[in-house]
């Protein structure tokens, strides 16, 4: 079975990755191994995890986003999600699932934004 | 009363995402909101994921239907032949898991939709079934 693969972005100091597919197991599973050696590789100090092309996710998706952003910050690097589409928020609060400790923001700039405060780079313009 | 009926079979992952993406088709054709569309679908992708994790293979039928007084809706039937469930009480409460997952799936499919039925047998497998009626 072809698994697609999602591209990973670097721009300065953060990798940004956009999700645009709808990702099976297999698929969610490898994107996350990906991310993080690519978090390896370029030191990069923030990761924006865009889902705003994402309709549907489920407990699997979630936890594996919290396990991205946990495995992330063991290693040294910060991360924000973005783009949850109302639908996503509403599914996920009635699901149960706490998406806990994992930092959110309406948008990619907003994200950006985020992550420039969160890694101190605000307090140096 | 079933006005159209859809058959997915379920075995792999691929299928969990395959599913979903039908109901969601079905849901919205139905005249359901974004909302409604994105529970329907997550539904599906919870009960498709038991299938995929604890039995060797299963389906989920989709079916647009009408109640008695006329309301319309969908249905969505899970069923498996996997191991079927020892203690119902302990799988519907939030947190359980016998695999690594979160154990919301059921509780958190039954949140999501207006009706939940459950049956199974030791040794024979799993039926869920659900529905969601257009408000």
């Amino acid at each position: 079975m072809e698994v697609p693969r999602i591209p990973i972005l670097q721009i300065e100091d953060y990798l940004v990755a956009s999700i645009q597919m709808a990702l099976h197991d297999t698929a969610a599973t490898r994107f996350r191994d990906d991310l993080l050696a690519r978090i390896y590789e370029t030191k990069a100090r923030g990761l924006i995890l865009d889902l705003t092309a994402v309709d549907v996710v489920d407990s699997f998706l979630a936890r594996l986003t919290g396990d991205i952003a946990a495995m992330a910050g063991l290693m040294g690097t910060t991360v924000v999600i973005t783009g949850l589409q109302p639908e996503v928020a509403v599914t996920l609060v009635e699901l149960g699932v706490e998406l806990k400790g994992v930092t959110t923001a309406l948008n990619l700039e907003k994200g950006i934004a985020a992550l420039r405060r969160m890694v101190g780079e605000g307090k140096h313009p | 009363m079933t006005l159209e009926e859809r058959c997915i079979p379920v075995k792999v992952d691929l299928d969990i995402v395959l599913a979903r993406v039908e109901g969601r088709n079905l849901a919205k054709e139905l005249g359901f909101g974004t909302i409604d569309q994105a529970r329907i679908a997550t539904a599906i992708s919870e009960l498709a994921r038991n299938v995929v994790l604890y039995a060797p293979e299963g389906k989920v039928t989709l079916r647009a239907i009408i109640s008695d007084n006329g309301e319309r809706g969908i249905e969505v039937v899970c069923e498996d032949t996997g191991p079927g469930i020892a203690d119902v009480e302990l799988v519907m409460q939030d947190g359980y898991s016998t695999s690594s997952g979160l154990g919301m799936g059921l509780p958190g499919t039954k949140r999501l939709m207006d009706e939940f039925e459950l049956e199974t047998e030791l040794g024979v497998g799993t039926k869920v079934t659900v529905r969601k009626w257009l408000k």
